[in-house]
């Protein structure tokens, strides 16, 4: 089990899970997105190759309107 | 005459509008506007993906950054280091290159930190970015931008949002008569007329948001803006007549009866 931060909630992961999978949990679209692990932009390509740990910060973040 | 072309960093853009996404009622009255304002380029914001709600719209829906060039802003971001970290996730998202820098010093006057704002150039460029610059109409410091291989130089009209138009004409005449890379007059717009102000002063592209999402018929007023600036525009190149001290009559008087 894994205690992360999403997007500033605090959320409790029962199984292991990529950042693909976690994207797909949410039915985020992996291309209209951008993912910073613990401070770190994690490149597209690399969703599928990296497992979340206790204690990840993740921030998900797409655009949206603005000036 | 010559092509009258606007060039920003390696793109070149249709219009000399740019127009702000943010404010409007729905993402349905953002594509209208801004498809009425004949803009190529929209600036957008980056945020949270809200994760609890899976079907709230999304702008790429609704604006295809295929058609539309995107320009990601830093609104919201009061220092450089906040400011970077929104413009690299901005350029893994889709390979953005050209970005617009906002570094904010006040939550109550939106004036740029003009500080924090020439660090965060500084990095950017170096990082490979396209920067166009919100900035502060102090003259000098637009050009020390432009010195740090800024894109383009954006300063502002009045505060952000406050629609109170162009108060400082003489210093954001003195920025574009010294500058050798695009001026853009950012913010404080507030009405059709304002853009064309700007443009007979001789900048060479107008931002503008609040002034046509705010406007009663957003729609409507983003067509006037388009209409605005090009009249603006072509009044700038055709040059402006001499002022006259007294009255000049404009028939001729030989001939008079």
């Amino acid at each position: 089990m894994a205690k992360i931060q999403l997007n500033g909630r605090k959320l409790e992961l029962n199984s292991k899970y990529s950042i693909s999978s976690l994207l797909k949990k949410y039915k985020i679209n992996d291309k209209k997105i951008a993912v910073e692990l613990n401070g770190k932009i994690i490149s597209r390509n690399k969703y599928k190759l990296i497992y979340i740990k206790n204690k990840d910060k993740i921030e998900i973040v797409h655009f949206i309107g603005g000036g | 005459m010559k092509k009258d072309i606007f060039k920003v960093g390696n793109q070149i853009l249709k219009s000399r509008l740019i127009v702000g996404t943010g404010k409007y009622k729905n993402f349905k009255e953002t594509a209208e506007a801004v498809k009425a304002s004949g803009a190529s380029m929209v600036t957008v914001a980056v945020r949270r993906v809200n994760i609890l709600d899976k079907k709230k719209p999304l702008l790429t829906n609704f604006l295809n950054p295929k058609t539309i060039k995107y320009l990601p802003n830093t609104a919201g971001c009061f220092n450089a280091n906040e400011s970077l970290r929104t413009l690299r996730l901005a350029r893994e998202m889709g390979g953005w290159k050209m970005v617009k820098l906002e570094v904010l010093g006040d939550k109550k006057t939106l004036y740029p930190d003009m500080i924090e704002t020439l660090k965060a150039t500084k990095v950017l460029v170096k990082e490979g970015f396209k920067v166009l610059v919100y900035c502060s109409d102090d003259p000098l410091l637009a050009k020390e931008l432009e010195y740090l291989g800024a894109s383009a130089v954006m300063p502002l009209a009045s505060p952000i949002g406050s629609g109170q138009g162009i108060q400082n004409k003489i210093n954001l005449s003195m920025i574009i008569k010294n500058a050798k890379i695009p001026i853009i007059i950012d913010a404080g717009i507030g009405t059709a007329s304002d853009a064309t102000v700007s443009m007979e002063l001789g900048c060479d592209g107008v931002l503008v948001n609040s002034a046509i999402a705010k406007a009663k018929n957003p729609v409507l007023m983003a067509e006037s803006f388009k209409n605005a600036v090009i009249s603006g525009r072509q009044s700038f190149l055709a040059g402006r007549m001499e002022k006259l001290n007294f009255a000049n009559a404009s028939s001729p008087l030989k001939g008079l009866i």
